[in-house]
């Protein structure tokens, strides 16, 4: 099902595609989408000699639309031409084919005029000085390195905007322009002409995320690094035999004023940690470093200042180097995934609200209860409402898990977060945004406070027996040179403090953890941070959402009810599906045995209807029963079990089509693995009618729960917990953002990495489901290397210990010693991460030294899950 | 040996010029998109000459 669209669209990001990072290019990879902010994909080019919009590259029917002899699919298209033509900005055509996005809705002047509304502006804008402001937006639709280009110029299209910068991976903008020659919504009217609307939620009028953790965290390695090559500097004639007093004085002297802003700013937060520590009183790791640094940092300043010695400046910069190489390896999150949405995320800014005989667009936070809102195909509902007028199909999917859009009469009651299909509806909303059923949800508790992160961590709790271990060395080597010679005592006891700075002990964590958090992210599994890996290594409970999660709809098998197409019938369905790129036109022409394409001719898609078209001279309609109805085609009742398409030929039904959503590929070979090693159970909030087919994939009836809805499943997963069960609730929806905040592992599974997703710990692409398995496995592994880190650097520090116990560290041996220790972890922590990783993920893959599996078909099929989610549903 | 007295601090000097060069990157988030100046790498000079001939034009309009 290598559809064109997707041909396109790698096309044009071939050019870009080695400098990017390999999850960024992900966004060509994946088929599906969930999001409404997804952009249009280029329909499949038709083989019948059809033009192809110059613009967007999809098939161009109309022949209206010419320019320049050039063809264009629609209006919009030739308009953002023209307009780019007229300001010299055709570059944009070089730089890729058919590039554009295509322009769904022409913009109306006064569409964006609430974001000229105090109150919105000044919390939108980033910077504003009254004559210049500054703001940014996430605009879904860059896609590719035209999109770059034309939006860093868009200067040259209005007089006032200034400079504008795009940040490709996190596909967002920053434009200047001056407040006296154009408005904020001139500014976002000009983006949404040109087909890149920003994407513009109720969570963007809260507090702009802060950016300023890296940035000090690379300062902090910076003036770390700095130092520890400048003191190297000195400390190398110091241990090569350097025996001028002068230089010495001077070379401490220097050491001493570099060696300041390494204690003071590089290591600022393990003071801060070490002391919260301490207060609470905890013996994390931050303790016996923060120590460590002390000891080293006042036993190298009495050194240079009294003139006994040359100090251990050296060593001290060098470990606040690797320390915080660990951190920002550590640190180093996806932020192009965002991980804490609530429902602010998914409701729009504005809606269209009713006003006498007019629309006007206002923003939800001015929404009152009894206001009259327009609502339009795939738009959100932002509050509980009353249906008044218009054909309601509203898709609860996000909320609740049913698997299909629900129909609803004049006066039904409505609930946030329901998308409506189809056309547009008139509702008057009953609640205010955040009373309503869906958003109180997250006015709970569980909501309010953050998770902790557990202060059980297999670091904390080595370093608490560490730490107590080295005071008590400590102390004893003092002790018992007090009685030998006292002069050594208190050299002795600050040497093994030095020493046994378990720095490498605290790199191992970072680097295995974050080793395995960026070979799970080229596996399209992102976590929220590194951290969670240790808690997915204790997870000893699953919790399945359905639908979504397990299955997949449009998955499943689909059958034609009614007589029998005929051959000729056939063709004609499928010359008319494949010219759609809606996932049930893509179903239904690849089940078609006749495949031969025939010129369709007036072809039109009604979003929310249906297609039609004109094939061998017969006049096809395909879609839903609402709309064939329109058209005075009698309907029988067909039940509800899955999508259902009907078909009628010149005005005559003919049968319908039900596309039933099914089990992804290899559900129950998951299943069948995991249930050896952990409790399993399902929460579905959709009816049962699938029991029977999960029967046989639970060994146990009672693990089965459905028409479960939000609150049930947050409280399944509290009543886990509260029986001392580490839970991993796997689910997509709004509808599990409960279970997924409560549980100790939320995993949310998306068909498009860069769709939105309930707020969660980790993101996974639903292609790496079936590997849930490994995935765990793999943190386990992951632990195991941590804890063999540990065992080395231990190792380290006895050699260490024991050289310092007895009084006798020089400079010179600490200089070798910790860098040592600290390469050596690192190496061992990242390395062996990576090597078990590929163990465990790629043995399945790569048969040479198991030639056996290549006749296994569990390995045949784990090998599918590495296609692209289309490609291995065509497989299935 | 004398001449490592001047040698140094101008070592020092060099290397504290790096470090603030290291810090305006830094500052100016260079750091925060490693990916989108490698695509502006390939776009044609092309835009930047004319975007030259414009404020050309505007000198002149100006007097």
């Amino acid at each position: 099902m290598e559809s064109g669209g997707r041909a396109v669209s790698l096309n044009c990001s071939r050019l870009m595609q080695r400098s990017l990072p390999e999850n960024v290019s992900s966004h060509t990879e994946t088929g599906g989408t969930l999001a409404p902010e997804s952009i249009f994909r280029p329909g499949s080019p038709s083989s019948s000699g059809e033009q192809q919009c110059f613009h967007c590259g999809t098939p161009a029917r109309n022949a209206s639309f010419r320019k320049e002899n050039k063809a264009f699919c629609c209006n919009g298209c030739l308009t953002v031409f023209e307009l780019l033509t007229e300001n010299g900005l055709t570059d944009f055509y070089q730089l890729a084919d058919n590039a554009g996005v295509r322009v769904k809705a022409s913009t109306k002047q006064d569409q964006f005029l609430f974001l000229d509304e105090p109150t919105v502006r000044e919390r939108l804008v980033n910077f504003s000085n009254g004559k210049i402001t500054r703001v940014s937006f996430r605009i879904p639709a860059i896609h590719c390195i035209a999109c770059v280009w034309l939006l860093e110029n868009l200067f040259r299209l209005k007089p006032g905007i200034g400079q504008s910068q795009v940040n490709f991976p996190l596909k967002e903008i920053s434009i200047s322009f001056e407040d006296d020659a154009v408005k904020l919504s001139e500014v976002v009217a000009l983006l949404a002409s040109l087909g890149y609307e920003p994407d513009l939620k109720l969570s963007d009028l809260e507090s702009p995320k802060d950016n300023r953790v890296s940035r000090r965290l690379w300062l902090q390695l910076g003036v770390a690094g700095f130092a520890f090559g400048n003191i190297m500097l000195f400390s190398i004639s110091n241990y090569l035999g350097l025996d001028t007093e002068q230089f010495q004085t001077l070379f401490g002297y220097l050491s001493f004023v570099l060696a300041l802003p390494v204690v003071f700013y590089s290591a600022a937060d393990y003071w801060k940690a070490a002391w919260i520590g301490l207060r609470r009183k905890l013996l994390t790791i931050e303790v016996p470093i923060a120590a460590g640094i002390v000891a080293i940092f006042g036993q190298s300043t009495y050194e240079v200042f009294t003139g006994t010695g040359e100090g251990y400046f050296d060593s001290l910069a060098g470990l606040l180097f690797f320390l915080n190489c660990g951190r920002l390896f550590q640190h180093k999150t996806y932020e192009r995934l965002v991980f804490d949405r609530d429902y602010k995320s998914f409701f729009p800014l504005s809606v269209m609200r009713k006003e006498g005989t007019g629309e006007q667009s206002v923003s939800l936070s001015r929404l009152q209860v009894g206001d009259r809102l327009v609502i339009r195909n795939g738009e959100l509902i932002p509050a509980d409402a009353k249906l008044l007028s218009g054909a309601a199909l509203i898709d609860y999917s996000f909320v609740t898990g049913e698997a299909e859009p629900s129909a609803k009469k004049s006066g039904e009651h409505l609930y946030a977060g329901g998308r409506q299909v189809g056309e547009s509806i008139e509702v008057e909303t009953v609640k205010a945004v955040s009373q309503s059923y869906l958003t109180s949800l997250w006015n709970q508790e569980a909501f309010q406070k953050e998770k902790k992160e557990s202060l059980h961590t297999l670091i904390n709790v080595f370093s608490y027996r560490f730490t107590r271990l080295v005071f008590l060395i400590a102390t004893a080597a003092a002790v018992f040179w007090m009685f030998s010679d006292s002069s050594i005592a208190l050299k002795a006891f600050i040497s093994v403090l030095i020493v046994a700075c378990p720095c490498a002990l605290a790199l191992a964590a970072p680097f295995s953890l974050g080793a395995a958090h960026r070979f799970l992210a080229r596996r399209n599994v992102f976590l929220k941070n590194p951290g969670i890996i240790e808690t997915l290594a204790n997870v000893n409970t699953i919790v399945f959402d359905k639908t979504g999660t397990l299955t997949a709809v449009g998955a499943g098998l689909v059958s034609f009810q009614g007589a029998p197409l005929t051959n000729e019938e056939e063709c004609t369905i499928f010359s008319l599906t494949r010219q759609s790129t809606h996932p049930h036109s893509v179903r239904i022409s690849e089940t078609m045995s006749h495949q031969v394409s025939d010129p369709v001719r007036s072809f039109a898609e009604k979003t929310g209807c249906g297609i039609e078209g004109l094939v061998s001279g017969r006049e096809m309609w395909m879609g839903s029963a609402a709309w064939l109805g329109s058209r005075g085609v009698i309907i029988p009742d067909v039940g509800n079990n899955g999508s259902v398409v009907h078909l009628a030929v010149d005005g005559v039904y003919r049968g319908c089509f039900t596309l039933t959503s099914a089990l992804r590929p290899e559900t129950g070979q998951l299943l069948k693995q995991l249930s050896a090693r952990y409790e399993l159970a399902l929460l579905s909030g959709d009816n049962e009618l699938q029991r029977a087919q999960f029967n046989q994939l639970f060994a146990n009836p009672e693990q089965l729960h459905f028409n479960q809805s939000p609150q049930k499943k947050f409280d399944f997963v509290g009543d886990l917990r509260d029986s001392k069960k580490t839970v991993m609730m796997v689910g997509d929806g709004l509808n599990d953002a409960g279970a997924l905040k409560q549980s100790d592992v939320g995993v949310a599974v998306v068909e498009n990495i860069s769709a939105f997703s309930p707020a969660s710990d980790v993101i996974m692409n639903a292609s790496m489901v079936p590997r849930l398995d490994q995935i765990l496995e793999f943190s386990k592994a992951t632990v195991r290397v941590v804890r063999w880190s540990f065992i080395i650097s231990t190792v380290y520090n006895v050699v260490g210990i024991g050289i310092a116990a007895s009084g006798m560290l020089a400079p010179v041996v600490c200089a070798i010693l910790m860098p040592l220790s600290s390469v050596t972890v690192i190496a061992f922590a990242s390395g062996a991460t990576a090597w078990m990783g590929r163990r465990i993920f790629d043995v399945a893959q790569v048969p040479t030294f198991a030639p056996m599996r290549i006749s296994n078909p569990g390995n045949r099929e784990r090998r599918q899950s590495d296609l692209p989610i289309g490609a291995a549903k065509e497989a299935a | 040996m004398i001449v490592i007295i001047l040698l140094i601090p101008l070592s020092v000097l060099i290397a504290a010029g790096f470090l603030t060069a290291f810090i305006w990157a830094v500052r100016s988030g260079q750091y925060e998109d490693t990916c989108t100046p490698s695509m502006r790498l390939l776009m044609d000079d092309e835009s930047r000459a004319e975007r030259a001939k414009i404020s050309d034009k505007d000198k002149v309009k100006q007097p």
